[in-house]
């Protein structure tokens, strides 16, 4: 018998605007000792039905519907709190996505940790102590003994998601319940807790569910995949299986949504459009403290035509990079050359004028357009400013950038909350290339979006690439999404270039120890051609 | 949001629902907001109309009759010198309304454009400008204005420039705040990049997202300045015989309460409704421009 056995679950949520089904009538189990992956995009339905399991979804507006959730022989959706309140925590612990809003920021992660332990079990200050170290040298905190008794800012992201881990470990729960543990993760300690999760799961033989948004995430570590849509499981089946013979189409195109092949490659132009020499961003940490490097002496060409992608953890300089050569934040030393002209150099007016022939598209497409103006403000406002149009035709410049950017030109008057992510993300695109630029520098464009609209995003800006003939400095933290559309990739680390080659070259011949480690974190590594 | 069909002019294109429009539809479904809106609308009909509406003459005194308490012809009674109290109420409230939205939008003007201007240039001028509003709020109310109407003599000019002085410093920090906020957001980035000057930015993108807070903190000021003048006029710091506003009446009805309590009361309940009026709409449009309420 299965761990955990749900069967036709549904849960709705009243609304003011009436009942909206977000699971429904969903099955799947889980055994000890497997990992069972819950696989949709946002809005799918995949968390809820988790938090449902546990009694976490606020209840109203949340509704259970019906279903039963038979773990070891009892259904969950029946008990009470009281019965609820014993189970978590105890027999079934989660992780969440993200880490530094987690952990309470007023108390020592040992008192975190002994907390569910004397809460639970009734244990001893000092055993529970005892076992709280234990735990914390098992998911890989270094020197736990010195460690217990700091705060929470004081460890990274990857090491604050450790001691997650190690508190819904720390009663020995038989269910782990991991939701997007990863995604707020750079690569590289992404790759590391997901090892860590699959080694204590073997280690302790518990059962697993594992929710994300991401298929290649699951890849290597998965034994089940359930594939959810609109509240529905649309598929579920081993990993070989799904991720060789998918059945649903939707199946299908969540896999064709994963980047696995490179741009091949094509011959440079021999003039560069862009010269960045010596690049030097430093932030001012106030007085007497060393400026922050965040851009540190860094040198490389820009071909015309090309798209230069640019890759690093988060804090490795690679947006201030993107920034600094738009003159968005104040370049401490060095030059950018654009075309003969030393942008570093220019103000006012001069400034304005090359502003036009280079723009920027934002990673988050919630923020970057303004809130109150309606798509068509947002697209008039560049074609005016730098008197491409006047009042009068910019009518039909704008209607064109929507055909250009796949958007139906009857939302010309909506505004940007009437539109999905990636909708937004294409207004966004058509604002940066309303002025027609030669140069674009897409900071992290696809990161906040769902994987198939992701794929969806990047065709459109290869296609509009093509047809603007534009010049592209792409920063991405994802090096599948690199490889699969930069001519070259450029690998930052601690504000500093430690390599830079064509895609084919850095993935089969990578020279530099971190862009090995980088290489081999990316997820679903084994998907890749 | 699935429409495919084809247009040629943005005019035949659906318009879609600002956040204002959005907020506005929130806002009509509180109903005491919007009685709250209805009764603010009345009385300022009201007082703009006083001189062709009110029943008697603002001068008009009748000594035989004296304080006599609500009739016929009287409705509110009439005070010690026999002029018609629903008359004085009425010439008051052009008065107490004027103080409260011409001061008010003294306030909101400085406030909104010093903090616009204080938190989009940041650093040592923001340090400056931050400053002066710290000294300014330091200053004992009280006794600024004793000193304006020393120096300056008592007009009811200089109690408007005196109540907007003191008012418009909160909003300045509240629309500073505002404004660092979004600075950090990526739309005032891709603004920047586009080329817009400062001042441009500030005007269309960075004061129509901060003005939710400020339209709330508006209506909640309102009734502040009214309850300030009121406050300076009972204690004859404010407005001036032969002028007279609510505050006035009230000090007057206070002294005779007694032998006669409707002189009291009349002017007090217009008062009150009016604050609370104020107090219900700012209410209202503090849950309908609350973003956390609102859809995504």
């Amino acid at each position: 018998m299965s761990l955990l056995e749900v069967q036709n679950l549904e849960v709705s949520f009243v609304t003011r605007n009436g009942t909206n089904k977000a699971v429904d009538g969903i099955s799947f189990s889980v055994d000890t000792g497997k990992i069972t992956a819950i696989i949709g995009e946002s809005g799918s339905g995949k968390s809820v039905a988790c938090y449902s399991l546990l009694g976490l979804v606020p209840r109203p507006p949340g509704r259970i519907d019906g279903g039963r959730a038979l773990f070891e022989g009892r259904d969950l959706l029946q008990l009470e709190e009281r019965q609820l309140r014993e189970i978590r925590g105890r027999d079934i612990a989660m992780i969440f996505q993200d880490p530094m809003t987690c952990l309470n920021p007023y108390m020592t992660i040992g008192k975190q940790l002994m907390e569910p332990l004397r809460y639970h079990r009734k244990v001893s200050r000092e055993a529970a102590r005892a076992r709280a170290l234990e735990l914390l040298e098992e998911v890989g905190i270094r020197d736990p003994a010195s460690t217990i008794d700091n705060f929470p800012h004081q460890f990274s992201g990857g090491m604050r998601q450790r001691v997650m881990i190690a508190m819904a470990l720390i009663n020995e729960p038989k269910l782990l319940i991991a939701d997007e543990p990863t995604t707020a993760l750079d690569v590289t300690i992404q790759a590391q807790i997901l090892k860590l999760i699959a080694e204590l799961q073997h280690k302790r033989d518990i059962g697993v569910i594992f929710i994300s948004h991401d298929l290649a995430v699951v890849a290597d570590i998965a034994d089940t995949i359930v594939v959810m849509k609109q509240g529905k499981v649309v598929e579920t089946g081993d990993r070989a299986a799904i991720f060789q013979h998918a059945r649903d189409p939707y199946t299908k195109k969540l896999l064709a949504a994963i980047p696995t092949d490179s741009k091949p490659p094509q011959a440079l132009q021999p003039e560069p459009l862009i010269t960045v020499r010596n690049l030097c961003t430093w932030f001012d940490q106030g007085r007497g403290s060393e400026p922050v490097k965040a851009v540190n002496d860094v040198s490389f060409d820009i071909h015309r035509g090309e798209v230069l992608g640019l890759v690093g953890e988060s804090g490795s300089g690679k947006s201030t990079i993107g920034r600094s050569i738009l003159r968005l934040v104040p370049v401490t030393s060095g030059n950018v050359n654009f075309d003969g002209t030393d942008l570093t150099a220019l103000q006012g007016r001069e400034l304005k004028q090359m502003r036009r022939r280079m723009q920027m598209i934002f990673q988050d497409p919630f923020a970057s357009l303004n809130p109150r103006m309606t798509v068509y403000d947002t697209l008039a406002e560049p074609l005016l400013l730098h008197r491409i149009e006047n009042r009068k035709t910019v009518g039909q410049a704008v209607l064109k950038l929507m055909d250009d950017v796949g958007l139906a030109r009857a939302f010309v008057r909506k505004y940007p909350h009437e539109f999905s992510g990636g909708q937004r993300q294409r207004i966004a695109i058509g604002r940066a290339l309303a002025t027609r630029p030669e140069f674009v520098v897409a900071d992290e464009p696809v990161s906040a979006l769902d994987v198939t609209i992701q794929a969806q995003i990047l065709d459109l800006m290869q296609a509009l690439g093509r047809e603007y003939g534009l010049t592209m400095l792409f920063v991405s933290h994802d090096l599948a999404v690199v490889r699969h559309l930069a001519d070259r990739i450029m690998v930052l680390y601690h504000g500093e270039v430690v390599e830079q080659g064509s895609g084919e070259e850095l993935f089969t011949h990578p020279q530099q120890a971190y862009t090995r480690q980088l290489l081999q974190s990316i997820p679903g590594r084994s998907l890749l051609a | 949001m699935t429409s495919q069909q084809t247009i040629v002019d943005i005019s035949q294109a659906e318009q879609g629902t600002s956040l204002w429009h959005d907020a506005w539809l929130r806002l009509r479904r509180n109903r005491l907001a919007v009685l709250g809106l209805v009764v603010l609308v009345l009385f300022t009909a009201i007082a703009l109309l006083t001189p062709w509406i009110a029943p008697y003459s603002y001068q008009a005194q009748n000594l035989e009759l004296g304080a006599s308490p609500p009739s016929a012809a009287h409705w509110l009674g009439t005070d010690i010198f026999g002029r018609d109290l629903l008359t004085q109420i009425m010439y008051g409230g052009r008065i107490s309304l004027a103080v409260g939205f011409v001061a008010t939008s003294v306030a909101l003007l400085i406030g909104v454009t010093w903090g616009a201007i204080a938190g989009y240039v940041g650093g040592r001028t923001d340090a400056v400008m931050m400053r002066l509003v710290d000294i300014l709020y330091a200053l004992p109310f009280m006794i600024f204005i004793v000193l304006l109407s020393v120096v300056f003599g008592r007009n009811m000019l200089l109690l408007f420039l005196a109540i907007g002085a003191v008012e418009w410093l909160t909003m300045a920090r509240i629309m500073r705040g505002q404004v660092q906020s979004l600075r950090q957001q990526e739309f005032v980035e891709a603004a920047i990049s586009l080329g817009l000057s400062p001042a441009t930015l500030i005007r269309r993108h960075l004061v129509p997202n901060a003005l939710g807070p400020i339209i709330v903190y508006t209506t909640l000021t309102i009734p502040n300045v009214m309850l300030l003048e009121a406050f300076l006029s009972f204690l004859g710091l404010g407005i001036q015989p032969p002028q007279t506003s609510w505050g006035l009446l009230i000090s007057y009805g206070a002294e005779t309460m007694e032998e006669y309590p409707w002189l009291l009361i009349f002017p007090g309940l217009a008062l009150a409704i009016t604050l609370f009026s104020l107090n219900f709409l700012g209410d209202g449009l503090r849950d309908a421009l609350d973003v956390r309420g609102a859809k995504d």
